[in-house]
């Protein structure tokens, strides 16, 4: 076993689940308990709830639910409805459907991506903004349309869409405080 | 019989079976990559594509079944062009660096790409995956060369049952990993290398593999697994003499091509440079004898925390020889025969506990012979014995893959025998129930169906409670109990007061799962309808019985009433109808590697081989005239907590210790301590200077079972032939020799003293072989063995004559005591009761990674890096209360000592319960169990209950 030295022994971390989980997570997990096909329906509920799957989510499905971990790690990554960040204070979704194609939002996404420095689903360093985009809205009167969290902004430009990011940037009032949801 | 075309010849097929199977089993070679005969079909690489007749396309032949009448063509070209294409996609992404690769001449995907032309791709090579992972000492998984077949991912749940690793992204990002893309160690992985044994590429490669040249290069030798009784076949490739890396292989009759993490990696203990490798004389004896000049004391300092090195000078064979003949043949001139105890080993072959009983009786003239099989299961030889009236597994480990129910209790069977977690695994993927009972959550219960968790020591209640329901819903197997067994009436009235409501009161175990349990399992019920564990009544009571089987181990037999427990797991059996079948029994699993044989070959001191009584006078007669004398010593001997309690007030004068460790595998260390240092002539016989040999007079250094040829009886009772693979290092002779020198010399000293013809006895063989044709002359179970007939398969005893073919499921038409007999059994308590001062409850226990008193696998680099020290299972309610921190130091006290470990907050042991590994020396677990409880038949302690409390050491404490 000449290689084993080049290793450093095992180090116990601790069970960093060790405590059951939250009461929220609990609820969640509780109506899916003994279903063997539910981990999909699971996964998006608790994404539903927290906004992201974070790993000890992960955990508390697989250990509560009965799956093997590794198995829900990669049905979670299998399917690009999960994201495994947190998601920023403001989720800006730039809308892609037809209306708003045709009226250039591409465009409007483009800047943002550059000015935010970010790709799309990505959350930018600071946790501020996460970019997405959505088709259709249901707003097409208005469209180019970009939302962010639930106030939706309409006849968009690119330069309107990133001052009204920046302008959000001193007026938390005018868009529902995301980070509430953020503590897992 | 039916029958399918295959290129023109008509074959037949065996029932279930696929076309590909039928190919293989016919001898016709289908290119494949993702199948494998362990695991279901999966279809992925396609590559295994036939042609069938009267259908439009070809089909993967690894996932079609038999169907008679079916015309199938495995070669053409339309098939070739597919192959070719597919492998033309694999090579795209696979680099082709045979030359310098690992897994050159042992590779799949190689042998294809050559036999179909594709060394290189058409179509523009684009490595998809880059990462390398080398975070473990045991493999490496490089994903370059991964072609996502997935057998890595199936074996590991499909047979090891750990899943410890999944398809991960999607598209291009796919790739195998684990939870988080993290380290292997922070996976459920147990390093057993089973995905590493049959990944067709260099994708996953053994560490110790890397750079050793090419496999062709490599010389190949098999042997047993010296650690546990499964029983596995290794095969070693060697390079120079030197062992590279080992194997299962296809053929291996216990695991095929499977094993633990101890067999595939745990073997490099034998190079140690702390190999003894010369005889050693303590120092206080050598100045005694004029053999060193300074006057030396043996320290008091406890040898749990010394190395001992420095107590000893090197001599030679010759004088050490010497030196222990005649010290044991002055103790019998001064004390008497009976003033000699001696501990055979498990660890070594039936040919040398042969010899070394033979040794203790006929050359030393006393029955005190015995080993640490008193210490696991001799409470399932005199319970079984009394039963059934054979004290082993009934049945053969792979009656486990075809079981309908699956009964385990007091065993954590992934741990302590883990091939024999692979057969329930692979039962329960199967279809089968498992059910468990256990205070622990093990790592079997992530697999069972139902999980009874009694409070520990109650777990009577629940075995009575289920027999009551058995009687009461007229489960019983009625006409079984009334062919084959006796006393049923008076047991059955004995269960009237045992209703699950009690048992529940006791035990805490709700009477409705008590009733599930004993109804999946008097029926043996298969797990098929899924509402099964939520709605029982859903469940209708199918016409025939399915077959149930039984598996226990030390949570059962090492109680203070472990032979009683064991007679309700027997009444369970017989009242049921579930033994004497396939796939049915009752059956200990052996702990270590010869335990079995340890015991048929007489390595206790009241059995002769073959388990003939001492105190029966004809048959012990029989042994001696077979050995030359007219008679044995007709006493009973001493047992091994007897010898240290003799050897602390003086009966006990002198011992010989073969492969044994009682400094840590004992209970109530400091007595064992106490007991050695009182010996006026303590012989240790190891590869290791082990805790009991730092205490020794005399150190003999023994071969390693790596280094020996011999034999091992497995846990089912099945006879295997060991091969040396390495050369013993230095002076170190394998017991067998050892023993039969000291035996010559030891006859050639007493001989003058005594008037018996001792003289007639034979103590010289030219090997191994010829002891085990002496041993089946006096051991009838087996009489029919040979090392001509045990080649290959091995036998399975009892095997009483040359053409007998050995027997694999005991108990078959009659039991071996004739009537199976029903034993009356009451409810008892541990000896031990919790208190005020010592509120919690310890029970004792191993970890996978470690084997016995960790003198091996200490000693293996990958092993301790997986496990470098003990710790205690403690719930997080108790730790609460003490502001233990998942990691911290605790102290365990009981009322014999005191232990520092290690904590670790788990919700697998109940509140109240405290749960420690005893491998460590560190933090030495019997230090704090009682010696004073021992089972009345079969005097083993009750290492599984001991009362203690907790201790925060931590300053943070308060
Ligand atoms: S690592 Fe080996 S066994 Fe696993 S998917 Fe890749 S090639 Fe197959
Ligand atoms: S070593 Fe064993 S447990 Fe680990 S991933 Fe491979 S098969 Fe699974
Ligand atoms: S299960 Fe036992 S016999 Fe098999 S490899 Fe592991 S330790 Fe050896
Ligand atoms: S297309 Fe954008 S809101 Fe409908
Ligand atoms: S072997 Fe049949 S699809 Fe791979």
């Amino acid at each position: 076993m000449s290689n084993a030295t080049s290793q450093r022994k095992y180090v116990y971390r601790g069970d960093p689940i060790i405590e059951a989980p939250p009461a929220e997570l609990g609820a969640i997990l509780e109506r899916h308990l003994g279903e063997r096909d539910a981990l999909i329906t699971a996964l998006e509920e608790v994404q539903r709830h927290y906004g992201y799957l974070g790993q000890d989510h992960l955990r508390y499905v697989a250990r509560t639910l009965g799956f093997p971990l590794a198995r829900v790690f990669g049905v979670a990554t299998f399917y690009n409805l999960f994201v495994f960040d947190p998601p920023g204070k403001y989720q800006v979704r730039v809308c892609r459907g037809t209306a708003c194609h045709v009226n250039h939002s591409g465009a409007i996404l483009d800047h943002l991506c550059d000015r935010l420095s970010i790709a799309v689903d990505e959350t930018t360093p600071d946790g501020r903004f996460t970019l997405q985009t959505v088709a259709c809205m249901g707003a097409c009167s208005l469209a180019p349309v970009v939302v962010v969290n639930e106030e939706t902004l309409g006849r968009m430009t690119p330069t309107a869409a990133w001052e009204a990011l920046q302008a959000l940037d001193g007026d938390e009032t005018t868009v529902r405080d995301a980070s509430a949801t953020q503590n897992g | 019989m039916s029958t399918i075309t295959i290129n023109g010849q008509t074959l037949t097929f065996a029932p279930d079976s696929t076309v590909l199977e039928t190919a293989l089993a016919h001898g016709i070679d289908i290119p494949r990559l993702c199948y494998h005969p362990a695991l279901k079909p999966s279809g992925g690489c396609r590559l295994c594509m036939v042609e069938i007749e009267g259908r439009p396309n070809p089909a993967p032949s690894c996932g079609l079944a038999c169907q008679e009448g079916l015309v199938i063509r495995t070669e053409s070209d339309q098939l070739t062009t597919m192959r070719r294409d597919i492998l033309d996609l694999f090579v795209s992404e696979h680099p082709m660096t045979c030359a310098t690769c690992d897994k050159d001449g042992a590779c799949d995907l190689q042998r294809y790409a050559n036999q179909f032309g594709i060394m290189e791709t058409t179509l523009g090579f684009e490595p998809a995956r880059t990462l390398y992972q080398d975070d473990n000492p045991f493999f490496v998984r490089d994903h370059q060369y991964c072609i996502l077949c997935g057998k890595c991912v199936r074996v590991c749940n499909e047979v090891v049952g750990m899943s410890a690793i999944d398809y991960a992204g999607r598209g291009f990002d796919s790739h195998i990993a684990t939870p988080f893309d993290g380290l292997m160690v922070d996976s459920s992985c147990v390093f057993c290398g089973s995905c590493v044994q049959i990944c067709p590429t260099a994708a996953l490669v053994p560490k110790v593999r890397i750079g050793q040249g090419r496999e062709a290069e490599f010389e190949t030798k098999r042997t047993i697994c010296g650690y546990c009784g499964v029983g596995c076949s290794l095969e070693f490739k060697l390079k120079d003499e030197r062992a590279i890396y080992a194997r299962g292989f296809p053929e291996a009759p216990v695991n095929g091509e499977f094993l633990c993490v101890k067999g595939r990696s745990g073997w490099d203990f034998v190079s140690s440079p702390e190999r003894l490798t010369q005889p050693l004389l303590r120092k206080d004896v050598a100045y005694a004898l004029g053999l060193a000049s300074e006057p030396w004391k043996l320290p008091d300092t406890s040898p749990l925390k010394t190395h001992g090195r420095d107590n000893f000078l090197p001599i030679s064979w010759e004088a050490a020889l010497e030196i222990v003949a005649t010290g044991f043949a002055r103790v019998i001139g001064e004390f008497g025969a009976d003033a000699i105890a001696g501990l055979t080993s498990a660890r070594c072959t039936n040919e040398e506990n042969y010899l070394f009983q033979k040794f203790m009786r006929a050359g030393i003239g006393t029955n005190n012979v015995d080993h640490c099989a008193r210490l696991c299961h001799s409470s399932s030889v005199t319970g079984l014995g009394m039963a059934f009236g054979s004290g082993a597994m009934t049945n053969p480990i792979e009656d486990i893959r075809h079981a309908d129910c699956i009964l385990i209790t007091g065993s954590n069977t992934a741990e302590s025998h883990p091939v024999i977690s692979y057969e329930v695994v692979r039962a329960v993927n199967a279809g089968a129930n498992l059910v468990v009972i256990d205070p622990r959550r093990t790592p079997m219960v992530d697999h069972a169906s139902l999980w009874l968790q009694p409070a520990p020591g109650t777990d009577v209640y629940v075995f009575l409670a289920m027999a009551h329901v058995i009687v009461r819903e007229g489960w019983a197997d009625q006409p079984f109990v009334a062919a084959r067994t006796e006393g049923f009436d008076a047991f059955a009235a004995g269960l009237l007061e045992y209703t699950p409501e009690v048992a529940a009161l006791h035990s805490g175990v709700p009477a409705s799962k008590i009733e599930l349990a004993a109804r999946l399992y008097a029926l043996g019920l298969r797990n098929d309808a899924a509402a099964l564990v939520q709605d029982p009544d859903s469940f209708a009571t199918p016409a025939t019985r399915g077959n149930s089987t039984i598996l226990y181990a030390m949570g059962i037999t090492q109680r203070k009433n472990g032979t009683e427990l064991v007679l309700c797991l027997a009444n369970l059996a017989m009242m049921s109808g579930q033994i004497g079948r396939p796939y049915t029994g009752v059956n200990p699993l052996r702990g270590q590697s010869n335990v079995q044989g340890a015991c048929d070959m007489g390595g206790l001191p009241d059995v002769l081989p073959g388990y003939q009584k001492v105190t029966d006078a004809e048959k012990r007669r029989a042994v001696a005239r077979g050995w030359g004398l007219e008679d044995l010593p007709p006493e009973l001997g001493l047992t091994v907590v007897e010898m240290m309690h003799a050897a602390v007030d003086g009966r006990l004068r002198a011992m010989y210790v073969m492969g044994e460790n009682p400094m840590l595998s004992d209970p109530n260390l400091t007595h064992v301590e106490e007991g050695l240092r009182a010996l006026e002539f303590l012989v240790v016989q190891d590869i290791f200077l082990s805790e009991s040999a730092q205490l020794a007079h005399v150190v003999l250094p023994a071969a390693a079972s790596l280094e020996k040829d011999g034999t091992f009886t497995n846990t089912e009772r099945r006879v295997q032939l060991l091969h040396p693979v390495l050369p013993a290092p230095g002076e170190a002779l394998p017991d067998w020799v050892i023993l039969m020198q000291l035996a010559t010399k030891f006859a050639e000293k007493i001989n003058g003293g005594r008037e018996e013809p001792r003289s007639q006895v034979r103590w010289h063989y030219a090997s191994q072989s010829e002891i085990m044709d002496e041993a089946a002359t006096v051991t009838p179970s087996y009489g029919g063995m040979s090392y001509a007939r045990l080649a290959g398969a091995g036998l399975t005893w009892p095997c009483p004559t040359r053409e007998h073919p050995g027997t694999p499921i005991l108990h078959r038409e009659k039991f071996t005591r004739g009537l199976g007999k029903f034993h009356a059994v009451h409810a008892r308590h541990p000896a031990e009761q919790t208190d005020a001062e010592y509120p919690l409850i310890l029970s004792t226990g191993r970890v996978l990674y470690h084997y016995h008193t960790g003198t091996m696998t200490r000693r293996s680099e990958g092993l301790d890096w997986r496990e470098p020290r003990g710790y205690a299972e403690i719930n997080p309610v108790d730790a609460a209360s003490l502001n233990l921190r998942d990691g911290g130091p605790v102290v365990i006290h009981s009322r014999r000592g005191q232990v520092r470990t290690q904590a670790r907050l788990s919700n697998n042991v109940q509140p109240g319960v405290v749960f420690l590994s005893f491998h460590w020396k560190e933090s030495p677990a019997n230090v704090l169990t009682q010696d004073f409880a021992l089972d009345p038949y079969a005097k083993i302690p009750e290492y599984k209950v001991s009362a203690v409390r907790l201790e925060n050491p931590s300053k943070r404490a308060k």
